[in-house]
């Protein structure tokens, strides 16, 4: 019992670092109508960044928030001078542009940090086990991750669904042209947007780079579910994005952690040790294609255009 | 249309005749590595390595220059068989070398061996290259999986383990190493968990059924940046002070400057380590150390290393008439080089019978993390497919 408690604390976190980068990337997609493949470059960044600035100061916290600052103006820097200009195009130029924007970043970091990756070392006080139940002990950083992400989102939500610029951003998810009419200056929500978005693949970026290393298309593999999780929740929604990432986090770990088990009452050891990782990777996809069946616009669809 | 195939063939005609009778002018090797994505650092190291080798043979074997084609597979079986296709079909190498990833090898054999061209595998050990599989036209210069794993099961035993814990990555190698271990440990395994590969790099829900199945040791074979990451979340999970790791591939010069201190005294098996006391690994760690600075050689460099000296040896047996393929085939078959790790032998397989030691992390005298050789493990050791390998 105890071990499903883990499990499941696995999952959520795995799901609310996925929600960071999902969220960034959902509100540039759905407000902004803007494809954007480099939000994984953002990512990665985020991650470097952290690593060279908290090596720099020698605090993890201070390096952590200087990260953080940093991919923020990276990402408005990024709208301003390139990507502004493909607003008006078709998406598959916006993907050809940002693929090349990919490329274009690992090779950044390939000339200034070599090829060989960095370390992200935690301080000392975030490598202990913490009990949250009798019995139950789990990495503090994880948790830290869990209660980090949460915060973000409800930050998130507050100033989307309780402030004036949350206003906007909701009135351009459902209608960009009408708002433009209105007379708002749509070209600074949009820096500011793609900016927010920029700030949060950071935050996920460098709260998993303590667990992963920071590596060159460190931000490749998990784009692709990122993408997943905004059409699962529905583009353009934030509240979906949140209760998609959970949904996937929690598949992707349960499935690995008890599909092998299951799978060997009915199969050979062997053979279910195999399938069972293959399996567990295609549930995701299996979720999305159902949902793409049963609700083509999502679970939370942003309200109608 | 018909013109054209009645070129071809008068093309592949010419070709044939034109086919030099006596020494080649120049030596061409291709190189088939990864030299992109995040194992970009391995390939780095094992052109190093090779390049090192050719430095110290004055780039010439047997008086001709060499020429080596690079090619980088990506970690991808299909880009690794293409970047073969491509060196042995347009660009015609004599020999082919490297191969870090045993599906990669194993998806690119089949192009190597028809074609007759001598491919050494200064990497990979795929347990069906060793039996079923086996060429003449095909040697290596590292081990079969099974063999390291192997070592560090006798190992576990030494050390009384009762019981394990086994994770990897779900491929070939990984399959191989686990059986490995298992194929010599005498305790319980209590569990046997493999992960998506390349991709998967987080291992919390893995990390969490090991610590709660209650065995006494946990071994893991992760090779590259996904040992980095394992390591990282075997520390932060609080489990390094209550189950202890065994590994296999997971700790190397390369990621031991990322793994840090998680590492201490975390033990590895090996058939090379950076401190074997022999003359000839003695120059190629100092002389590396010197040529590319700021970087250690690691197993996979000092694989590739023997892989040249080991393609030198045939190159000179046959004063550079490549096309007396037999004469090659047995010269390289007396492993007639002084090898880094030490003379070995070869088996009927083309596997080196060679010994495993174990290696431990600690701080050297520079106050840098390196690997050190602790003990012997197992001298002269045969992988277990070689009887079913039908060459004699």
């Amino acid at each position: 019992m105890l071990v499903v408690v883990e499990q499941c604390l696995n999952g959520l976190q795995f799901g609310l670092l996925l929600f960071l980068l999902a969220a960034g990337l959902t509100l540039v997609f759905g407000i902004m109508d803007f494809v954007n493949l480099a939000h994984g470059s953002l990512y990665m960044m985020g991650a470097y960044f952290a690593a060279t600035f908290v090596a720099w100061t020698g605090s993890f916290v201070l390096g952590v928030v200087l990260a953080l600052g940093a991919t923020l103006l990276l990402g408005i820097l990024l709208e301003s001078v390139a990507l502004r200009h493909l607003y008006g195009r078709d998406h598959l130029d916006q993907v050809l542009a940002t693929f090349g924007l990919i490329l274009f970043f690992n090779d950044l970091v390939r000339l200034v940090w070599g090829p060989a990756g960095l370390a992200l070392p935690l301080p000392s006080w975030l490598t202990v086990p913490v009990q949250i139940l009798p019995g139950v002990y789990y990495p503090a950083y994880r948790l830290s991750i869990i209660i980090v992400a949460l915060a973000v989102a409800a930050m998130l939500y507050f100033v989307v669904m309780r402030t004036r610029i949350g206003m906007l951003i909701r009135a351009g998810a459902s209608n960009r042209e009408m708002i433009g009419a209105l007379g708002i200056n749509i070209k600074l929500l949009f820096t500011l947007v793609f900016g927010l978005g920029a700030a949060l693949a950071g935050l996920a970026g460098l709260m998993q780079a303590p667990i992963l290393t920071v590596q060159i298309g460190m931000g490749e593999n998990i784009l692709i579910l990122a993408f997943v999780i905004i059409v699962i929740g529905g583009i353009g929604s934030i509240r979906g994005a949140f209760m998609a990432a959970i949904f996937v986090g929690m598949i992707d770990t349960l499935g690995r952690a008890f599909l092998p088990d299951l799978l060997r009452k009915v199969l050979s050891s062997t053979a279910a040790s195999t399938a069972a990782p293959a399996l567990s990777s295609m549930l995701i996809y299996l979720l999305m294609a159902i949902i793409l069946v049963v609700r083509p616009e999502g679970l939370f669809p942003a309200a109608k255009r | 249309m018909r013109k054209t195939a009645f070129w071809l063939a008068g093309v592949t005609a010419l070709a044939f005749v034109a086919q030099p009778a006596l020494a080649a002018d120049t030596i061409k090797i291709g190189f088939v590595s990864t030299f992109s994505g995040p194992t970009a650092a391995i390939g780095n190291d094992m052109r190093n390595s090779f390049e090192l080798a050719l430095d110290h043979l004055g780039r010439k074997m047997d008086g001709k220059p060499v020429e080596v084609i690079y090619e980088d597979d990506g970690q991808k079986p299909d880009v690794g068989k293409q970047k073969t296709e491509k060196l042995i079909q347009s660009d015609k190498v004599d020999f082919i070398v490297g191969y870090i990833w045993s599906n990669v090898l194993l998806a690119s054999l089949k192009t190597a061996v028809d074609s007759k061209t001598f491919l050494i595998s200064a990497n990979a050990g795929p347990s069906q290259l060793a039996g079923e599989l086996c060429s003449p036209y095909v040697f290596s210069t590292s081990w079969q999986n099974d063999q390291t794993p192997q070592a560090m099961g006798l190992y576990m035993n030494q050390k009384g383990v009762k019981s394990v814990f086994l994770i990897g990555p779900n491929y070939a190698a990984g399959k191989d190493m686990l059986a490995g271990v298992k194929s010599t440990f005498k305790g319980e395994v209590k569990g046997e968990e493999y992960t998506v590969w390349p991709s998967q790099l987080d291992f919390s829900a893995e990390l969490t059924k090991a610590k709660n199945s209650g065995a006494q040791s946990i071994f893991v074979f992760y090779p590259g940046a996904a040992g980095v990451q394992f390591l990282n979340q075997y520390a932060q999970a609080g489990i390094k002070a209550q189950i202890p790791l065994y590994t296999a591939f997971t700790i190397d010069e390369l990621s031991l400057p990322l793994q840090k201190d998680n590492a201490l005294g975390v033990p590895g098996a090996q058939q090379w380590v950076n401190d074997l006391p022999n003359d000839e690994n003695k120059k190629f760690v100092a002389d590396y150390r010197k040529k590319y600075p700021g970087l250690r050689p690691t197993f996979y460099g000092a694989q590739s290393y023997d892989a040249a000296n080991l393609i030198n040896s045939a190159v000179v047996a046959v004063k550079s008439d490549l096309t007396k393929k037999d004469a090659m085939k047995a010269e390289m078959e007396k492993a007639n080089f002084k090898s880094v790790r030490g003379p070995y032998k070869y088996g009927n397989n083309h596997i080196p019978i060679q010994n495993f030691y174990l290696q431990d992390v600690v701080k050297d005298s520079e106050g840098q993390l390196a690997l050190k050789t602790v003990a012997t493990i197992v001298k002269d050791a045969q992988d277990g497919f070689a009887g079913k390998c039908p060459m004699k």
